[in-house]
């Protein structure tokens, strides 16, 4: 039911497209920008500009009508999606702790916010009843070899790889240090990069 | 020594001719050690070679030489093959167009070939390989290697084979060791498999796969043999177009492509009917996030104190790691783990992450249904266009880039199932546009022989560049890597 609705929904709205070749109302998805038009015209007047070179006699017509001959994706409104999520300075603290990363700019924070709205798409799946699948071997037994010492004294050969060992150990600069606070870590990063 | 002038190849010095020097100091007496013998090929930079440099194409590795060899790596060498050189890759294999590397980027040779200075003009910039194996698709495309391998994440090694016009196999998840390869997303990573013919892909195959007691997420391998039959009947095969692989941006001259082969595969008896995949464009959502998940925590090894870049300071633990992560990852990999780390916050978790694993379930569930009716194969585009000019495609940002370039090439390593990309036509530009086969799970050789089947009906050109490059026939050819070099059609 959901999906016949779903494809004459799509196929009016693919119509609606075409008569409006560049701007996309409905937030078809064109890439991330789902439901922002701006980011879904940028899109558009870039493959315009593609395949404008394109000699439209050259395009060789080939017809079967098994194969699809307009878009068939179905539209994600904005009212399906939850609220766009923002990240407040405190969640780009916890994340920066967690990742042991920095966004470096507001750049950053916008293209997570932007990779977060593309997420929310998911939801507007139905997984009623539906078990997470986390490896598609799932239903296979792991291969366990035997219980068996087959290689090792290695130690000199990795230690090598590091760059700062002493007598057989890894050196680490002393723990149990939290890291500083968001303004005194950019100034120590941008120290870093000097 | 071949010199690669499109920046696919970044290490051919003195590591590659140390490994040519063992390999012809005792010219072999007797019998060949494999079809693999004496063929040159070359590797992504991505998989771990020891002593020579593993780069990942990134700041974080360079320097690094591992102390081991990638299983599939070995099992190569171990044939006599000989092995030329690393590929370039976009930055950890995050990517879509080979852009994003620490060494610049991958340039497509079909952009500097006679047919699209011809179609283009010569204004035309030069275009990308597509990603993130451009490096290997671009060696095997402009002929420095025979073979090359790559890696499959999203469509890695099918996308640069599109673009490229090559073939290029990402076999059954598990088919394929992926000891050795540095992990993007373990649930979903493959080493792929690049060659301008089907039948090398399946000669290559049959020397790769295997249990390896050194990666536990390897299977058995089928019990048949992976060399091609002569001809395959299609009369036999059920083809299956899933109409939800029409995608918004779909070019019209890919859209005919495809079309035109389901015509002459219906010309010559297969059956060919339209099926449905309806949770198809949900994929690259869900691809999305899982991809982000596991990369953050792959990520979170590369700390500077066992191997790799490690930063000046030293004030403390996390002050050198949070430090050393900042000097030696990209903007790509850096945004990639910091979306990561968000979806697996706890408060996002079930709203995120074990979302998207519910409908990489419907995903698998989706092939699964269509495979068990009876369908053979599936028939689908590989890549939106055809490779895009470099300014063009840099203007967007990468993570845009992949939502779009891996639309019809992850659904595949959503449900670990092979998938094979065919050369199918140039472009009215002049450059390559590939057609996908998926296949059920172990059903790589079928899917294989239909490529080659394919491949022999579909005269592909060869790529034309203007100056030096050698004429087949003018390097000897191993027995059993038949198509390499001839131009095949």
């Amino acid at each position: 039911m959901y999906c016949t609705l779903g494809r004459i929904t799509s196929s009016l709205q693919c119509v609606a497209l075409y008569l409006r070749p560049v701007r996309h109302r409905c937030g078809v998805y064109v890439g991330p920008h789902v439901v922002e038009n701006r980011g879904g015209q940028n899109i558009t007047r870039h493959r315009k500009k593609h395949t404008s070179s394109l000699s439209q006699s050259q395009t060789p017509h080939h017809h079967n009508p098994k194969v699809p001959q307009t878009p068939t994706w179905e539209c994600v409104r904005e009212d399906q999606l939850p609220l766009p999520t923002k990240v407040p300075p405190d969640l780009v603290d916890k994340l920066e702790r967690l990742a042991l990363l920095d966004f470096r700019n507001q750049d950053g924070v916008d293209c997570l916010e932007k990779a977060i709205r593309f997420a929310d798409q998911l939801h507007v799946v139905n997984t009623d009843g539906v078990e997470p699948m986390a490896s598609v071997l799932e239903d296979r037994t792991l291969y366990l070899r035997d219980d068996r010492i087959e290689e090792g004294d290695c130690a000199e050969q990795l230690l090598g790889l590091a760059r700062n060992t002493l007598e057989g150990y890894y050196v680490a600069p002393p723990g149990n240090i939290p890291l500083p606070e968001r303004d005194e870590r950019e100034v120590l990063l941008k120290y870093s990069e000097m | 020594m071949l010199y690669p002038p499109f920046r696919d190849v970044h290490r051919h010095g003195n590591d590659c001719d140390v490994v040519m020097n063992e390999h012809h100091s005792a010219p072999p007496a007797g019998k060949p050690k494999g079809p693999l013998d004496g063929i040159p090929f070359s590797v992504k930079d991505n998989f771990c070679t020891e002593s020579m440099e593993t780069t990942c194409a990134s700041r974080m590795l360079k320097g690094y030489r591992p102390p081991y060899t990638a299983t599939v790596v070995q099992k190569l060498l171990d044939q006599g093959a000989v092995l030329i050189g690393k590929t370039n890759l976009d930055e950890f294999a995050m990517g879509s167009g080979s852009t994003d590397g620490v060494f610049g980027p991958v340039q497509n040779p079909w952009s500097y070939s006679v047919q699209y200075r011809e179609r283009a003009g010569a204004d035309a910039g030069w275009t990308i390989a597509g990603g993130s194996s451009g490096g290997s698709a671009v060696a095997v495309a402009a002929q420095t290697s025979f073979f090359a391998l790559g890696s499959d994440t999203g469509g890695s090694t099918r996308n640069p084979g599109a673009l490229c016009g090559v073939v290029a196999l990402k076999p059954t998840y598990g088919l394929l060791s992926r000891h050795g390869l540095i992990p993007l997303v373990n649930s979903m990573d493959v080493p792929g498999i690049l060659t301008r013919s089907a039948s090398d892909a399946a000669t290559v195959l049959g020397v790769l796969q295997g249990l390896d007691k050194k990666d536990s997420t390897t299977i058995p391998p089928p019990a048949t043999p992976t060399h091609l039959p002569e001809e395959i009947d299609v009369r036999k095969i059920r083809i299956g177009i899933p109409r939800e692989y029409h995608a918004p941006g779909l070019s019209a001259e890919t859209l005919s492509q495809w079309t035109r082969v389901a015509d002459l595969f219906e010309r010559e008896g297969a059956s060919v009917e339209p099926v449905s995949l309806p949770h198809t464009q949900h994929s690259i959502v869900c691809y999305h996030v899982l991809c982000t998940a596991e990369v953050a925590s792959n990520m979170a090894r590369f700390d500077g104190l066992e191997y790799g870049h490690r930063s000046a300071l030293e004030d403390s633990t996390e002050a050198l790691y949070a430090a050393t992560r900042h000097e030696a990852f990209n903007d790509v990999v850096r945004r990639r783990i910091l979306a990561g780390n968000f979806f697996l916050l706890k408060r996002n978790y079930e709203l995120y992450f074990m979302k998207a694993q519910k409908v990489r379930r419907l995903i698998a569930q989706d092939f699964a249904r269509v495979f068990h009716g009876g369908v053979d194969v599936l028939l689908t585009p590989t890549t939106l266009t055809d490779a895009a000019p470099y300014r063009q495609f840099i203007q967007e940002d990468n993570r845009t880039r992949s939502t779009q370039e891996d639309v019809f090439t992850q659904p595949a390593n959503m449900a670990g199932l092979p998938a094979v990309t065919v050369p199918t036509a140039l472009s009215s530009r002049g450059l390559p546009i590939g057609l996908q086969l998926i296949g059920p799970a172990l059903h790589d050789t079928r899917l294989l022989a239909l490529a080659a089947w394919l491949q022999k009906r579909l005269c592909f050109p060869r790529l034309e560049l203007a100056g030096t490059w050698a004429e087949p026939g003018d390097v000897g050819v191993a027995p059993g890597l038949q198509g390499a070099l001839q131009g095949h059609t």
